[in-house]
């Protein structure tokens, strides 16, 4: 489905989709740190990379991601950013280390993150398969820690999307006392969303 | 020194730009993209690509031809002509083209950045335009800022010293 045969309804209900997956994955998430998370109601859309990119803070801003790849009846792209301190921050929860404990990325922490993308993505797509009745998978997850602007088109290609606009399902996470930070992004791949759409009844 | 006068141009992703003495041209984040710079010496022109990808053959749709190293080189070229640069006094030099993901996905960890510098280059020789200086491969994203008044290509990578070419 293109941008202009998209109704609102079909942005709508995508976003309910995510709301209902990253609901599922923060309490997840919450469960594993023994903190309680929040998260904003996602937007859903078609965005130009560079929006993307500012959204979060602009090319240059060090950030560390987890990608996965959902596999599957449906197939899509799955991204975790976490700024530089959240990513410090979260490896601290994870490792029960007093706040502040971790002040670079080592092999252990790197993993530790890729661990929460696991997590996160494993809630996420059991929630949306539960709902829609689609089996779906996710890959290992990879890792970079580096210049959002570096990562973010590599992401894109690696996963075929080489369109203007790419239809991502975005929001974002925190911690209460907001000290950790993320973005979450689900990109479809071209057909999934109408494979989505259909599984749920939502096509005319 | 700042010199008000000066002007750093930017250069989006899958965008082109030329820009003349004394200005300045900077793209930021160069992953896997590759940032192409060609210069003329002669009348102080510079250009620079940023490219995601090195084939637009394989594409039915083409929106940007800077998204492609095989249209983008040609495009800027014939946009660095009507700049009053002189084709054959070009030279190039190329940064990025790295591989950014740590892990196991084949399908997320294929060299999309090599392909791409490898495409770049074989089309920089077809045109007879030479290779001057690189930084590229390695896993580490790069911002680059082309100086048009002496063609320096100056890199910063996060938590290196800049280094220029």
């Amino acid at each position: 489905m293109s941008q202009s045969e998209m109704s609102p309804m079909h942005l709508d209900a995508l976003k309910e989709i995510g709301n209902i997956g990253m609901g599922n994955a923060l309490t997840s998430l919450s469960q594993l740190v023994n903190q309680e998370l929040s998260m904003t109601v996602p937007q859903t859309g078609f965005y130009p990379l560079e929006d993307v990119i500012s959204q979060v803070g602009g090319e240059e801003k060090l950030v560390s991601c987890v990608i996965l790849r959902v596999l599957g009846d449906i197939q899509g792209t799955v991204m975790f950013v976490f700024d530089e301190q959240s990513t410090y921050l979260l490896i601290d929860l994870l490792m029960g280390l007093p706040e502040g404990s971790t002040t670079m990325l080592d092999e252990m922490g790197q993993s530790a993150v890729q661990e929460v993308g696991n997590v996160l993505t494993g809630s996420f797509t059991s929630a949306i398969g539960m709902m829609s009745q689609l089996k779906l998978v996710t890959t290992v997850p990879v890792f970079a820690l580096d210049m959002l602007g570096a990562i973010l088109p590599s992401v894109m290609i690696a996963s075929g999307r080489v369109e203007d606009k790419i239809l991502a399902i975005e929001n974002e996470l925190f911690q209460s006392n907001q000290k950790v930070k993320g973005h979450f992004f689900f990109f479809a791949d071209p057909d999934a969303v109408d494979k989505l759409l259909e599984a749920l009844g939502l096509t005319e | 020194m700042v010199n008000e006068n000066i002007k750093e141009i930017p250069v989006g992703i899958a965008d082109l730009k030329v820009v003349r003495t004394p200005n300045r041209l900077i793209t930021l984040g160069l992953g896997s993209c590759v940032g192409v710079c060609l210069y003329d010496p002669t009348t102080h022109t510079a250009g620079l690509l940023h490219l995601m990808l090195p084939d637009s053959t394989k594409f039915s749709q083409v929106t940007k031809k800077a998204k492609f190293a095989d249209l983008g080189i040609q495009e800027l070229i014939s946009l660095m002509k009507k700049n009053g640069a002189i084709t054959s006094k070009l030279i190039a030099k190329l940064v990025g083209g790295a591989q950014m993901f740590s892990g196991m996905d084949d399908k997320l960890t294929m060299n999309i950045g090599k392909r791409n510098v490898e495409k770049t280059r074989e089309i920089l020789k077809s045109l007879s335009i030479s290779v001057a200086a690189q930084d590229v491969g390695g896993n580490k994203g790069r911002t680059m800022i082309v100086d048009a008044t002496n063609g320096k290509v100056y890199i910063r990578t996060l938590g290196k010293q800049q280094k220029v070419i």
